[in-house]
Order: C-alpha cells, then structure tokens, then sequence
C-alpha cells in the first residue's frame, strides 16, 4: 500500500484503540503499589503487595508448577515437533496428508472440547489428573505450533548448502547437526519460544486436566479474582508481564544474534 | 554387481535402509508426533463421539447403549436458547471486532513499510501477558465501586454507579478485548497484500476516495475478514471464562454448558454430544470458507 500518511482521523482513532489495548494493563500495574485495598483510588506508595504475594504459599507452588510443566512441554513439543517439521518439508510417505490434517485439530477446534476430550481419555484409562496430565496435554496442544512454525523456516532452507556439505565429505548426521540445525535455529527457537508462552498462559485445558490437587498460576489467579479484588493479583500481574517482556526481549536479542 | 555375503548384508541391515530409503526416513522423523498426537488428540476426540451417543447413568456414570437422546435434548427450548445466544454472543463479537480493528488494520497497511512491525507488534505485545489477568484488570475497572465509576462519579457525570460488571455488556467487553487482535492481524494481511497501483488505477479512473474504498479495497479485504470472523466467532462460542468471570450467572454460552455437564452436573454424554455440536459448526463453518475463499495464508498469522 502507499506510502503517505493516512488520514487524520484514521491516526487518532488507531491511537485511541492502543489506548484501549494498553490502559487495563496500566491500571493493573499501577494499582499494585497503591495501599488501599478496594483498588479505586490512588493513596499512596507501597510494596507491601508485593511482600503478602511473596509470602503466598500457593502461589509460590502454583509457579513452581506453572514453570516445571511449560519447560517440559516445551522441551519435548520443540524436539519432536521439529521432527515432525522435517519429515513434512522434505519427505513424502504413507499417511502424510492424515498426519497434516490431525495436527490443524489443536490449532482449529474450541479449547473447551479439547479439554473435555483429554479429561475424557484419562478417566477412561484410569490415569491420576494431576500435573502429569497437564504436562502432557501441553504437550498435544504445544506441538502442532512448533510444527507450524518450524514448517514456516523450512519453507526457505537453500538445500544446496546442505549437499556442499556432503560433498565436503560430511554425513547426514553431522551435515544436520553442523549446517541443518544452525539454519533452521531461529525458527526452532521461536516456535519453543511460542510454545513457552502458550503453556504459560493456558487456562482452559489446564483446568480440565489438573484434578483436585494440582494447580498451576492460571488456576490460582483465576480462583483469586473469582469472587474478590485483591492488590496482590495487580503484583502478580505485573510481575508476569515484567517476565514476559524479559523474555521477549532476550529472544529478540537471540534472534538478531543468529541471523 | 556381485552378490557376496558382505554387500548383501550392509543392504539389508537397518541404518542402510534408514540411509537410503527417504519414505522411512519421513516416517521415522514423524513417527513419534503421529503416535503421541494419535493417542493424545485422535482417540481423546473419538471417545467423545463415542460417548455423545450414551446415556449417563444414576450416579453420573456413563451408560453404555446406542441412543439419540442427546442430540434430541440439546434442541430441547432451554437448550437451543443458550446455543441461539451463543450464535449472538459471537455474532456481536465478531461485528465489533470487525469495526474496530478494520480502521486499525487500514491504518497499520497503510503505514510506512518500516514502522507496520512496530505497530503490529504493539498489538501483540498485551496479549503475552495471561489471559485472566488481562480479564481481572477489566474487573477492577468495570465493577460498581471500580475505576470506571468511580471517576464518572468524581467528575459528576453520573449520580448513580454503573452496573456494568455482571451483565452480557461487560461479557461483550471482556471479548472483544481477547478476541481483537485475532481479527486485525488477517486483516492487515490482506489488506497489507492489496497494490497500490490497484487503487490509483481506481482513482486515476475518476473514483472518489470512498468509491475507491468500497470497489476495490473492501472486496479485495474480504479473505482477511473471513479469516478473522473464524478466529474469533469459533473461539467466542466456546469461550467459558469470560461468561465465568464477568457475567455472573446471567450469561450462559455453549462452553458453559460443556463445562457445567463434565465438571458439576457429571452428564458426560450430554456434554459431549454439546461438544460435538460445537465441532461440527467449527468444521463446517471453517471447511466452507477456506474452500469458497480459497485462502489460508490469513487463517496462519
């Protein structure tokens, strides 16, 4: 499209709908060094929040969770979603097209039936609910994005690096590990990166996969904000979106890094 | 070629063939997300369409017999309501969202090409942080004694404080603050794809602005809104926190009853037949227009 300005009145209203995306979190985050507890009005500084969500035992196991289940659904999703990656850019085999369309069913179908499906599963094969459960329905919902994203990368690979490497004397194995890998990084990355935060931020399955004893931070917020306002949500909050932005920022830094 | 013993064993033994044969190489590479997806979403599913056609027994038990009942229950009036207003509920969001971030989408395609991934970017940017908490900020702002009433009651520009909190209003606030960004990003592709020389030709031809608009620009954005009406009608349908969190108990969608029939009244065939339901409109709604639209690059942002 062009490249002149757009309009006026195009401008403001783009501004105003920023706004609407940015004020909530704002509030959120001012909010939690305020020392009124009813959240309204603005009393005076404090980090005493910060200090009572510190010394929350739930949340601190709820976090511990949380981080436990994201690395390990992120770890095995990357590994053999990237595989996966592999075996759909550059092979062709028995079943491809039904391996291709079942990995769009956690991408397209409702969260809520996906997780009364695994609840479902797991009932029936009598499997404990707890945090295994939820690692591994991470897992299922985490690896067609890291297909996704890893496809995405492929998609341009120049394979003839890869064939000046085997005739350079170098084998499959370390031709991938040597020349493959290295290129195709960035999108392994972000697709674990995807994956991280997906994990992160599900609530949905989560909940249909944690049984009565395990809890993971998006169950324990949820149940905070249930039926109160507390000031030590607004800390978590905005601790959760310092971490993220953290994040963000060392993947960005990885990124420029490698290319 | 001779045929000694030495040769013919290095052909059949098994890192030749994974060396030379590339169709067992692909199933190798993809085998272990075929299975696990196999067990973990493929039988998960079939289960549930097996189960939509059970019955549940006295103790919340399920009971084995072939039957229709579940699908003749959910045209019952109680629940064909709940799914009629679901339809609205995703029907609105998705009209709301299409107002707002069509302008939004415009302005970003129409911006110079190296501020767009700045601005889309910042559209992203307060989605990574979790989801119930960006619904809890909209709680302390939306709730009678919250921000929203608070300064309007300061300012003197209401006596009395808004109920806002509790009521299918605020469930429709709460969703087109999650489901936003899913409709301005396909729609900034498409749009972002549209030539300029496309709408100069227009112009050159005599069309005003909004003529150009109207018979180049929106028809030509389409793709982008249909891909976007699915990300966030489909989603809305089956949303079940919003509703939770922000309309009380006045607000039912298809999602809670889902929620409801597995976790507190213990119907699963019921709530499976529910969920059926729901897969059958998302496939068929989503099989419809990525055939008809011919599209799929939106659907992938």
């Amino acid at each position: 499209m062009s490249e002149k300005k757009p309009a006026l009145w195009l401008r403001i209203f783009s501004f105003l709908v920023y706004l609407y995306f940015y004020l909530p979190i704002l509030i959120l985050i001012v909010f939690s060094f305020n020392t009124q507890k009813l959240n309204v009005r603005w009393e005076g500084f404090t980090l005493k929040w910060y200090e009572v969500l510190f010394n929350d035992s739930n949340v601190m196991l709820a976090t511990r969770n949380t981080l436990i289940i994201a690395f390990i659904s992120t770890l095995v999703a990357t590994v053999i979603g990237t595989m996966a990656a592999l075996a759909l850019q550059r092979y062709r085999f028995p079943g491809y097209t039904l391996i291709e369309s079942i990995l769009y069913i956690p991408v397209i179908i409702p969260e809520v039936v996906m997780g009364i499906s695994l609840l479902a599963f797991f009932a029936l094969i009598k499997f404990q609910l707890g945090l295994v459960t939820i690692t591994i329905s991470h897992i299922a919902f985490n690896i067609p994005f890291v297909t996704l994203v890893v496809r995405a990368r492929l998609h341009g690979f120049d394979k003839s690096i890869e064939e000046a490497s085997m005739d350079l004397g170098a084998n499959e194995l370390t031709t991938f590990w040597r020349v493959t890998l290295p290129t195709i990084m960035p999108g392994v990355l972000s697709g674990a990166m995807l994956a991280f935060t997906l994990s992160l931020d599900d609530y949905v399955i989560t909940y249909f996969s944690a049984g009565p004893g395990a809890t993971t931070l998006p169950l324990r917020v949820f149940s905070m904000v249930r039926f109160a306002v507390t000031p030590e949500v607004n800390a978590l909050s905005t601790l959760w979106v310092l971490t993220v932005l953290v994040i963000l920022l060392i993947s960005q830094v990885v990124q420029k890094r490698q290319t | 070629m001779s045929t000694d013993k030495p040769e013919l064993k290095r052909k059949h033994s098994l890192a030749h063939i994974l060396r030379e044969n590339s169709a067992v190489q692909g199933i190798a590479l993809i085998s272990p997300t075929a299975i696990y997806m196999l067990i973990f979403i493929v039988l998960p599913m079939i289960l549930v369409a097996v189960l939509s056609f059970m019955s549940r027994g006295t103790y919340g038990n399920v009971v084995y017999e072939f039957n229709f009942q579940n699908y003749v229950r959910l045209v019952d009036p109680l629940y064909f309501r709940i799914l009629l207003y679901s339809l609205g509920v995703g029907l609105a969001t998705m009209v709301f969202t299409i107002m707002i971030g069509y302008p939004l989408a415009y302005f970003i395609a129409r911006s110079p090409a190296r501020k767009r991934s700045f601005y889309l970017f910042l559209i992203l940017l307060p989605f990574w942080t979790n989801f119930i908490i960006r619904i809890y900020a909209w709680i302390m702002i939306l709730r009678t004694q919250g921000l929203l009433n608070t300064v309007l009651l300061d300012l003197g520009l209401i006596q009395d404080p808004l109920e806002i909190l509790y009521t299918p209003t605020a469930v429709l606030i709460g969703m087109v603050y999650e489901f936003l960004p899913f409709m301005v990003l396909p729609l900034y592709t498409s749009l972002e794809k549209i030539e300029n020389a496309q709408m100069e030709a227009a112009a050159d031809l005599g069309a005003r602005p909004w003529k150009v608009f109207l018979r180049v620009t929106l028809p030509l954005s389409v793709p982008g809104m249909i891909a976007g009406s699915i990300l966030v009608f489909i989603p809305a349908m089956g949303m079940f926190v919003v509703p939770d969190l922000m309309g009380g108990a006045k607000t039912v969608l298809v999602g809670n009853v889902i929620r409801n029939q597995f976790l507190t009244s213990r119907d699963w065939p019921f709530g499976a037949a529910a969920s059926m339901l729901l897969m059958i409109l998302t496939l068929a709604f989503t099989l419809y227009y990525t055939r008809k639209a011919g599209f799929g690059e939106e659907l992938l942002v």
